[in-house]
C-alpha cells in the first residue's frame, strides 16, 4: 500500500521535474560561425591579453611576486586597497538594502527621481567624481572642508577621502542586484508572518534577508571588486603619498612609468586574481535558477 | 505673510498630480532619512559643487573653456570614439548573448566568465592587460600604443558586459514557441530574427548601448597608460579634467566636468524612459 502510494506521488512530479525542454538548436553553418565570431572576439579582446599579463608576471618564477611583498610600502599599498574595499563594501551593503527595502516596499513622493539619481555613479567619469568630492570636502577651499579640518577632520589626502570616492563609484552595484529579487518575491510571506504575529526584525531576519541572500552575495562581489579596482577618483582624493595614500593601483602605474614593469604586472596580477577569483567563485556557487 | 497664514494656506492648495501617497511609516521614514543624508553628503551636493564652479566662473569663461583647441578636442574625440564604440557593441552584445543562450558547446562557460573580466579587472589593469597584447612589445606586432586605435581599443574591453548583461536574460525569458509560430507559418530564419526576436531585445539594447555609451565616455584608468594622452590626438576628456586639475584650473576643471555630467544625466533620463516603456509595456 505505502509502496502504490509513493509511486502515484512520484509519478506526476516526475514531468515537473524536467520543464528544461532539450535545446532545439538546428545545428546550420550559421550557428558554428557565430560561435566562431564570438569566441575569436572574445578570445583577442579579452583571453589572450588577461593570460599575458599572467605569463609576465610569471616570467621568472615567483621572485616578483616576492619582491613585491618584501617592499614595504607595497605592502601598506596593498593594506590600504583591502582596508578602503572593506569598508566601502560594508557601507554599500547596509545602504543598498536599506534603500533597496524603500524603493521596493514604500511609496513615497520623488521615489522615482531618487530611483534615477542612485544610478548617476555608473555613468559619472572617476575623475568628475573625485574633483566633486574635493570641491566640497577639501580642507583649504572646499564647502564643508575648512569646517570639518577645523573639527580636526583631514577627509582629501587622507583615508577618509579614498573610502568617499570609492564607495561614490561603488553605490550602485548593490541596489541593482538586490531590487529586482525584491521585486519578484513580493510581500505575502512577510504578511503571513506578520499575520502569525512575528516582530519587524524576526520578518526581516527569517524571511526577507534569507531570499535576498544571493543577491547580496552577488552584490558584495561586484562591489568589492569594484572598490579594489577604482583608479580615477582615487587618484584626484588621495594626493598618492608612497606608504599612505597610495593605494595598489596607484601604484601599478607608479611602477610602470618608473620603468619597473615587473612590479607593476605582479601588482595588477594580486588586483585581477582577486577579482576573477571572486566573480568565478560566485558564478560557481550561485544556484542557477536564481532570478 | 506671517507663518500662520502660510500653515493656513497650505492645506488648500490642491496637489499638482494625483501621484502615489506617501506610505511610509515613522520607521521607514527614519531610514529614509538617513539614507538621503548620506546619499546627499556623498553624491548629490558634491556633484552640486561641480556645476556651481563651473557657473561661478560665468557664461564666458564656460564657453572659452569648452572651445578651446585641445579641450574641444579631447571631447571630440571622447565623444566620438565613444560612439563609434558602442556601435560594435550593439552588433557584437545580442550576438555574444545569442551565442551564450541558444548555442551549447565545450567551453561555453568560460565564455560566460570572460565576458565579466572588464568589469571586475580594475581599470588601470585593463588598460596594462591590452598593452601586452597591442603595445610596443606586442607578440603578434601590433604596436598600437599612443596612437588613436589604442582609444577605440580600451573602450571597447571597458564597454563590453553591457549590452551583452541586459541582452542575455531577456533572450532567456523570450518565448520560443512564437518563434517556432513565425517558422512554421514559413518565415526564414532572419525574417523570424527581424519580425519577432528583435523587437523584444531593442529596449535591452537600447538600455545596454546607452549605459556602454556613458562608460566610454567617462573612461579613465584603462587609458592611462595604453593611449600617452597625447593632446589633440589620444588625449580624452577625463584626462585633460585630471590635468586642469593638476594644474590647480578648478574652474576649467569644473566646466569640463560639467559637460560630462550633463551626458551621464542624459544617459540616466534615456535609461528611465527606457524601463518605463517596457513596464508600461508589460
Amino acid at each position: 500500500m505505502a509502496d502504490t502510494l509513493v509511486h502515484e506521488v512520484a509519478e506526476p512530479a516526475a514531468p515537473v521535474e524536467k520543464p528544461r525542454r532539450a535545446p532545439r538548436v538546428r545545428k546550420t553553418p550559421v550557428t558554428y560561425l557565430m560561435r566562431f565570431i564570438v569566441t575569436a572576439y572574445l578570445f583577442f579582446l579579452v583571453a589572450w591579453p588577461v593570460s599575458l599579463v599572467v605569463t609576465h608576471t610569471f616570467a621568472d618564477g615567483f621572485d616578483s611576486i616576492r619582491s613585491l611583498l618584501d617592499d614595504a610600502d607595497m605592502v601598506v599599498a596593498l593594506q590600504l586597497s583591502a582596508y578602503v574595499a572593506v569598508w566601502s563594501v560594508i557601507i554599500n551593503t547596509l545602504f543598498g538594502v536599506g534603500i533597496s527595502l524603500l524603493l521596493v516596499r514604500y511609496e513615497f513622493p520623488g521615489k522615482r527621481i531618487l530611483n534615477s539619481l542612485l544610478d548617476i555613479p555608473l555613468s559619472v567619469s572617476p575623475v568628475v567624481v573625485g574633483l566633486a568630492l574635493v570641491l566640497v570636502y577639501g580642507g583649504r577651499n572646499g564647502w564643508f572642508g575648512p569646517t570639518l579640518a577645523g573639527w580636526g577632520f583631514q577627509i582629501i589626502f587622507s583615508t577618509p577621502g579614498i573610502v568617499m570616492a570609492t564607495t561614490f563609484v561603488a553605490l550602485p552595484l548593490m541596489i541593482r542586484e538586490i531590487v529586482p529579487v525584491l521585486e519578484e518575491i513580493g510581500i505575502e510571506q512577510e504578511q503571513a508572518a506578520e499575520s502569525l504575529g512575528a516582530s519587524g526584525l524576526q520578518r526581516f531576519w527569517r524571511i526577507t534577508l534569507p531570499s535576498i541572500k544571493w543577491g547580496i552575495v552577488y552584490g558584495v562581489v561586484l562591489t568589492l571588486a569594484r572598490s579594489l579596482g577604482e583608479f580615477g577618483a582615487v587618484k584626484v582624493v588621495s594626493g598618492n603619498v608612497l606608504g599612505q595614500t597610495r593605494t595598489a593601483t596607484l601604484a601599478v602605474e607608479e611602477k610602470y612609468l618608473n620603468f619597473d614593469p615587473q612590479g607593476a604586472y605582479a601588482t595588477a596580477f594580486l588586483l585581477a586574481m582577486v577579482s576573477v577569483a571572486c566573480i568565478v567563485v560566485v558564478a560557481i556557487i550561485r544556484p542557477k535558477n536564481h532570478p | 505673510m506671517t507663518s500662520t497664514e502660510i500653515a493656513a494656506v497650505r492645506p488648500a492648495r490642491t496637489p499638482r498630480r494625483s501621484g502615489p501617497r506617501s506610505t511610509l511609516t515613522r520607521s521607514s521614514g527614519l531610514g529614509l532619512g538617513i539614507a538621503m543624508i548620506w546619499f546627499s553628503a556623498l553624491v548629490l551636493i558634491p556633484l552640486m559643487a561641480v556645476v556651481v564652479t563651473a557657473i561661478d566662473g560665468g557664461w564666458d569663461v564656460f564657453r572659452s573653456t569648452i572651445t578651446n583647441g585641445q579641450t574641444a578636442a579631447a571631447i571630440r574625440l571622447t565623444v566620438s570614439t565613444a560612439l563609434g564604440v558602442t556601435v560594435v557593441n550593439v552588433i557584437m552584445g545580442p550576438l555574444i548573448a545569442w551565442v551564450l543562450v541558444r548555442d551549447r558547446f565545450w567551453g561555453k562557460s568560460v565564455l560566460e566568465v570572460m565576458i565579466d573580466i572588464p568589469f571586475a579587472l580594475p581599470t588601470i589593469v585593463a588598460g596594462l592587460v591590452l598593452l601586452s597584447l597591442y603595445g610596443n612589445d606586442s607578440p603578434v606586432g601590433i604596436d598600437i600604443a599612443n596612437k588613436r586605435p589604442a582609444v577605440f581599443l580600451a573602450f571597447l574591453f571597458v564597454t563590453l558586459p553591457f549590452v551583452v548583461r541586459m541582452v542575455q536574460p531577456v533572450l532567456e525569458e523570450l518565448d520560443r514557441d512564437v518563434e517556432e509560430a513565425a517558422a512554421s507559418l514559413g518565415a526564414s530564419r532572419f525574417t523570424t530574427f527581424r519580425r519577432v526576436v528583435l523587437p523584444s531585445l531593442a529596449p535591452a539594447i537600447a538600455a545596454g548601448a546607452a549605459l556602454s555609451f556613458a562608460r566610454g565616455v567617462s573612461e579613465y584608468g584603462s587609458l592611462v597608460l595604453l593611449s600617452g594622452n597625447l593632446p589633440f590626438k589620444t588625449e580624452v576628456t577625463s584626462v585633460r579634467i585630471l590635468s586642469s586639475i593638476e594644474n590647480d584650473n578648478v574652474p576649467a576643471a569644473a566646466a569640463v566636468a560639467t559637460v560630462l555630467l550633463v551626458i551621464s544625466l542624459a544617459v540616466i533620463v534615456l535609461l528611465d524612459v527606457i524601463q518605463r516603456r517596457v513596464a508600461a509595456r508589460g
